[in-house]
């Protein structure tokens, strides 16, 4: 890492679910701060695009939620939590092409069905926690 | 950068970044998909031109956005891209031809 932290850092977001042109705003803000931090490129890459990934999900699937992101000497941990539908079937949801995504959201190029595989493939670590009618939490973490 | 949007063929559309270095071409059109192959400092050719290019553009780390076929982007897309340093230049040319030209 770069300098000793004694804390961690936190960076929290609320991510706005109606507007879909300004979807990722949370992910481009955390991007700036970690290059702020002298994090390398390659980490801040991997770390924004699952976190983008994850904002996406949340503003078609869930009407937004709230993120936040943890800088701590061992990694970057990114919580992306919702109150939208959950997700009923996780080992579908996570296969590559497998999309709930509607018609209107596929004709902007998303709903590939990859943003769950996505956000696997660039991180250490991924939890989903979901609930159908209650909502989802993924917890994600890039180690340094 | 600069080099690519002059060549002939190639016109500027946001070029905020014109040092940055292309060591590679990717081509595609679905979002995620690009994100999940194309590589830190791809030109990234596409026919897509809605606001979210930008984003993926930026996250994804791409030298630029080569948008082929002569597609043009709305003004305000424009304007994102040149105040989140994301370079975008348009190609006459289909994406294969595009690739060709950049030759890496």
């Amino acid at each position: 890492m770069v300098n000793e932290m004694a804390e961690p850092l936190i960076f929290h977001f609320d991510v706005d679910g109606d507007n879909f042109t300004s979807a990722g705003q949370a992910s481009v803000q955390v991007k700036k701060n970690l290059r702020q931090l002298g994090i390398d490129p390659e980490t801040i890459r991997r770390v924004s695009i699952a976190m983008y990934e994850g904002e996406i999900n949340m503003v078609i699937h869930a009407k937004g939620g709230e993120a936040d992101v943890i800088v701590s000497d061992e990694s970057i941990e990114i919580i992306l939590k919702d109150t939208g539908p959950g997700i009923a079937n996780i080992e579908q949801a996570m296969q590559e092409g497998f999309s709930t995504a509607p018609d209107n959201i596929r004709s902007l190029g998303f709903g590939a069905g990859m943003g769950l595989p996505n956000m696997k493939r660039y991180t250490d670590y991924m939890q989903i926690d979901s609930v159908v009618g209650e909502g989802t939490t993924i917890t994600m973490r890039v180690n340094f | 950068m600069n080099e690519l949007s002059a060549m002939q063929g190639f016109k500027p559309v946001a070029v905020p970044d014109g040092e940055r270095e292309i060591n590679g071409v990717y081509i595609g059109d679905l979002l995620s998909w690009v994100m999940g192959r194309a590589k830190a400092d791809d030109a990234w050719i596409t026919i897509m031109t809605n606001i979210n290019v930008v984003a993926v553009a930026s996250l994804a780390d791409t030298a630029c956005i080569v948008l082929a076929e002569g597609v043009n982007p709305d003004a305000s897309v424009v304007e994102t891209a040149n105040a989140k340093g994301v370079n975008i230049i348009s190609s006459e040319m289909p994406a294969y031809e595009t690739a060709k030209a950049i030759g890496i």
